[in-house]
Parts: C-alpha cells; sequence; structure tokens
C-alpha cells in the first residue's frame, strides 16, 4: 500500500461488442469459478458422493437380499442411485446461487456487464461437470460389487443422453431454487426434496409392491420414467414409452427451470 | 466523455412501497474528482449509488455516468464504472489471484494479461505474500483490500466506494484512505459514501449532504463548515446548575452541549470582538463560565445546524478511542 498511483493499465480492456459473445465467454470464465469452488468444497463434494454410494451399498447388502427384482438387486438398483447423487449434487448448486445472490458479488458482476444468465449457466455447467464425476464414480463402485449391464454402445450412449438431460434439468431447477431461496441453508434444504423423489418411484423397488394409494403418484412422477429408461438401455429390456415420458419430463422441467430462473433473476436484482 | 461531469442526476426519486427513499436528488460530479455523499443510516446512499451504478433504476429523474445515461445506455456505463459495496463482493474459496483473474477475464482482459494485471494489483496493495491463499483465511481488512482492487481491474474511470471503510479498525481505515486518495491522484473519478464526517472531510473535494431522500447541503468541505459560522466557541461552565441556566438562555443556539463535561458550543465567526460580546451576553455576572475554547466548526456542527439532527454514527467513538491507543 506504499504507492499512491494506481496500477495503470496500458489501455482499456474491451469486453466483446456482441452481447451473445460477451455472454458466451463470461459463462466460460463462470464455469471455471464454479469447478474451483467445488474443488475448494471438497467436503460438501465427498459428502454429496460418498451418501450415495454408502446408500448403494446399503441397499445391494442390507435390503437387497429381501427384495425381488427379477435381476441381481445390484443391476437393478444402479439407475436409482445415479439419480440421487443428480439430487445431492444439485443441491450444492442451489447453496451456490443463493450464495452469489445474498451476498454482495452478484452487484458487482452486475456492474461489470456481466449477464445472470452467464452466472446462472456457469454453476449448472459446474454442476453437470460434478455429476459426471458422481456418475463414472458411481458406476465403478456398481462394477466392482456385481454390476453387469447388457447393455450395446447405442444403448449406453441413449442412456447417457438421457441421464445429462436429467442432470441439466435438475440443475436448472436448482438454480431457480437457489435463486427463491433467502438463505444458503434454505437452499440446502432442496436437497431433502431431490433425495426424496427417487423412494416413491422404481428406483429402489418395483411399484407393484407399494401400497396401491401409492402407485398413481409413483408412476406418474418424473423420476420413474428417467429410471424405467435408464434400466431399460442398460439391461436391454423393452423400455416402451418411458423414453419420450422421460424426455418430455426432463426437457419440461428444463424450460420451466430456465424460464424461472429469468423471471426471479429480475425480481431478485431490481 | 462528451461532458465534463462523471455524474450528473436530475431529480431522482425512488421508493420501495411506501417507503420514500429518493425524493428528488440533484448532484453533479466533475470529472477526476473526489465527491462524497455524507449521510445517516437510512438516508438514501446505497440507493443512490445502486442507481448511478445501473443495478437498479429510479422510479423517476434521470441519471448520466461517464456520460451515459444510467438506463438507455447501461452498457456503456457498466464498461466505464466499477461498484465496491458494503459487502465484500469476493470469492471466499477463491484465492485472491484467482479473484482477480477471474474479474480480469470479465472485464475483457485476455488470459496472460487477466494474470498479469492480477499479480500487479496484488502487489500494488501489499496482498502479494497472501494471493495464493483463499480469501476465506484473511482479514476483514485485507478482504476490504482485495474487494477495492477487484473495483480496479478493469481500468474504471468511475469508482463508486459504498461506505468503504464502515466496520474496518483504524489502520484497515487508513489504507482505504490512501487507496482513495491514490485514484483522486490517477485521475479516476471517485464518489464515495460515508456516514463518517472526517471522512467525508478528509477525502473529498465536494460533499454532498444527503438526509431523508434530499441533499440537504453540497459544497466543498471549507464552503460547508462556512455555512454554520466558520468556528465554535466551547464554553465549559461552572457547575450543573451554571450549565442548565446557560443551556435554558442559549436553547435552539446550542450547536453542541456535553452536560457530562459541562461544555456548550455556540457558533462564533472567531473574531476576539464577537467572542467577547458572546461571553459578556452569556455570563454578564461574570460567574457562570469557567474556561472556553475556539475552534473551527467540525462537519458535526454542519450537520446539526443543516438537518437539525446530530449524526447517527453509533460506533465510531469507540473507533477513534482505538485509533489514538493504538497511536
Amino acid at each position: 500500500m506504499s504507492e499512491l498511483t494506481v496500477p495503470g493499465a496500458a489501455r482499456r480492456p474491451r469486453r466483446p461488442d456482441s452481447p451473445v459473445l460477451a455472454a458466451v465467454a463470461d459463462w466460460l470464465t463462470m464455469a471455471g469459478r464454479g469447478l474451483r469452488l467445488t474443488r475448494r468444497n471438497l467436503d460438501a463434494v465427498l459428502t454429496s458422493l460418498a451418501l450415495p454410494v454408502l446408500l448403494m451399498l446399503l441397499f445391494v447388502y442390507l435390503f437387497g437380499g429381501a427384495i425381488d427384482t427379477g435381476t441381481r438387486y445390484v443391476t437393478y438398483v444402479v439407475p436409482g442411485v445415479l439419480l440421487l447423487c443428480a439430487g445431492f449434487g444439485a443441491s450444492m448448486t442451489a447453496v451456490g446461487v443463493t450464495t452469489d445472490m445474498t451476498g454482495g458479488i452478484i452487484d458487482r458482476f452486475r456492474s461489470m456487464d456481466v449477464a445472470g444468465a452467464s452466472v446462472l449457466a456457469g454453476h449448472v455447467a459446474a454442476s453437470v461437470v460434478r455429476n459426471l464425476a458422481s456418475t463414472v464414480l458411481v458406476f465403478g463402485v456398481a462394477f466392482l460389487i456385481g454390476f453387469r449391464p447388457s447393455a450395446g454402445p447405442l444403448d449406453w450412449l441413449a442412456a447417457a443422453g438421457i441421464l445429462l438431460l436429467f442432470i441439466l434439468a435438475i440443475s436448472w431447477l436448482a438454480a431457480a431454487v437457489g435463486l427463491l431461496a433467502r438463505s444458503p441453508e434454505a437452499a440446502g434444504g432442496f436437497s431433502f426434496l431431490v433425495m426424496f423423489l427417487p423412494y416413491p418411484s422404481s428406483a429402489f423397488v418395483p411399484i407393484d409392491t407399494m401400497p396401491t394409494w401409492l402407485h398413481g403418484f409413483a408412476d406418474n412422477q418424473p423420476v420413474t420414467p428417467v429410471i424405467e429408461t435408464l434400466r431399460g438401455l442398460l439391461l436391454g429390456l423393452p423400455v416402451g414409452t418411458s423414453p419420450l415420458e422421460a424426455v418430455a419430463w426432463c426437457l419440461g422441467i428444463l424450460v420451466a427451470s430456465v424460464a424461472a430462473s429469468g423471471v426471479l433473476f429480475r425480481r431478485r436484482t431490481a | 466523455m462528451p461532458s465534463e461531469l462523471a455524474v450528473e442526476a436530475a431529480g431522482l426519486e425512488k421508493s420501495y412501497g411506501r417507503l420514500r427513499v429518493l425524493d428528488g436528488v440533484d448532484l453533479a460530479v466533475e470529472r477526476g474528482s473526489v465527491f462524497a455523499l455524507l449521510g445517516p443510516n437510512g438516508a438514501g446512499k446505497t440507493t443512490m449509488v445502486r442507481i448511478l451504478a445501473t443495478l437498479i433504476r429510479a422510479d423517476a429523474g434521470r441519471a448520466r455516468v461517464a456520460g451515459f445515461d444510467v438506463v438507455a445506455d447501461r452498457r456503456q456505463v457498466r464498461r466505464r464504472i466499477s461498484l465496491t459495496g458494503q459487502f465484500a463482493a469476493v470469492d471466499d474459496l477463491q484465492t485472491g489471484e484467482e479473484n482477480l483473474r477471474m474479474l480480469g477475464r470479465l472485464a475483457g482482459l485476455p488470459g496472460p494479461e487477466a494474470r498479469r494485471r492480477a499479480a500487479e494489483l496484488l502487489e500494488r496493495f501489499g496482498l502479494a505474500s497472501a494471493g495464493r491463499r483463499t480469501v476465506a483465511t484473511w482479514s476483514g481488512g485485507m478482504r476490504r483490500k482485495l474487494d477495492l482492487a477487484a473495483g480496479l481491474v478493469a481500468d474504471p474511470a468511475v469508482v463508486f466506494l459504498d461506505e468503504p471503510t464502515t466496520g474496518l479498525d483504524p489502520r484497515s481505515r487508513q489504507d482505504v484512505w490512501r487507496v482513495v486518495a491514490g485514484l483522486a491522484a490517477s485521475g479516476v473519478t471517485v464518489f464515495l459514501t460515508t456516514q463518517y464526517l472526517e471522512e467525508a472531510d478528509r477525502l473529498a473535494g465536494r460533499i454532498a449532504v444527503l438526509d431523508g431522500g434530499r441533499i440537504v447541503a453540497e459544497g466543498s468541505p471549507a464552503q460547508l463548515k462556512q455555512r454554520v459560522a466558520g468556528h465554535r466557541l466551547d464554553l465549559v461552565l461552572a457547575d450543573a446548575s451554571a450549565f442548565a441556566e446557560v443551556d435554558r438562555y442559549l436553547g435552539g443556539r446550542a450547536l453542541q452541549r456535553d452536560p457530562g463535561r459541562l461544555t456548550i458550543g455556540v457558533a462564533t465567526d472567531g473574531s476576539a470582538a464577537q467572542v467577547r460580546a458572546l461571553l459578556d451576553e452569556v455570563d454578564p455576572t461574570r460567574r457562570v463560565v469557567d474556561r472556553f475554547a475556539v475552534h473551527s466548526a467540525t462537519l458535526d456542527d454542519v450537520f446539526l445546524a443543516l438537518t437539525g439532527h446530530p449524526t447517527d454514527r453509533p460506533d465510531h467513538g469507540a473507533d477513534l478511542e482505538k485509533e489514538t491507543a493504538d497511536v
């Protein structure tokens, strides 16, 4: 602090003139930021990874023996665990967005002409990368404990596509929740909801073993068609209309969340 | 820049529900000057800064910053300003260097240049040794310095500082003051808000006093002080009954009253004739006034005279004591 003069940049930096180019450049910077913050928040990442994996082990070794699914239980349960992971990962996204909105940094970004969409999309991009890592981990552990899918390359590709779409939809939903929440703690509560959603679905037990009054919900909630599609693709079973339903749900959630984020961001920053 | 004014505002109004925060504010800030918007908590200072920094829109009125309209040419304004608010706007989980590099990229610097700029700013702000640690491990004063450095990454023409020293210890406050002085020397326009009269007096070439959403006075620190009387005669009274008597006699003319120290201050031009006349008027029997002292009026006196109520500064007294103890 000895110098009285300001470090003189020779010339004023230039943001791209096109708003779209600027938004894309900002988005990449924000995604890099999101990944750096993820690396520094390793305990939260590990928790969000360890819990679903532990749940998988719990289900496979403690409950799995008692659950008759017609296949090896580990093979049955993997899609559900993947979706659980997506829920946990999304909760970090919601917390990140709320932290930005309640701290001073969003004002700095906005006063630098960074679009809200770039900030949010940066969080979503980091969320997708986190989820891909957790997906790889879950598959790895699953293979170690006996997961043997019978999918061909095209099935794998389709499964990856559906999973990616689901992760994207849930991440944007998390961003919208993050904009809605007034505190990071409240945003964190979001994980509870998303984590709970796979239970009353076909993720862990077949729906026809549930009480009949629950069938209506379990059959028609978004997680079930995604699970059914993933399971069908991975095991080489007929998938029926599940992929269509899954894609419709995911796109619906995605579009609604992106639209809601736009409205909520403008309201939060008004 | 088409105009010699860095900031010009006319008739700005802003309400939140039924609460009227700004009630017709006019301002003009010359390029390259340091301007202080002075006012107590809740006067509307932050709202004013947020309107000028394009973050919110006024309900009525117009404003131009760096020659551009804050609504119509928002993007042009944003390329020429920086805002450092009351809350540290840096990521705790990034290092100081990463924070500055990220902001450099957002400002449009290519990667290597953003890196160079970050290193340069860390060096100048005395943060180089901490630059590779995450900000979560830094002290409050260091964070505020980083926050100020962050505002300079893009080489702005107008720098908005919203209460830059609130909550800082005396040493960090001095650091911030040095930064502001340095900015002024380099030709940047600084628009700062503060509730500390001393700070405005010390840093700013021009001061506007904001109270209840209106500008109640504007001018150089010297001009504002003149509006009271230039000087203040402090009378130390003999005892409590003398204090009560003089207090009753002076009534609203008292600029300052401190029953604990039996002291009452009144405005004077500082001339021997007027001081003598005042003493005779207040104390014709020559027994109630023990001692007296003549001071230049402080901005506190100005504030009281202009707004009819004293400044609201809950913790500043304690800060000043600490400052003395520090020396």
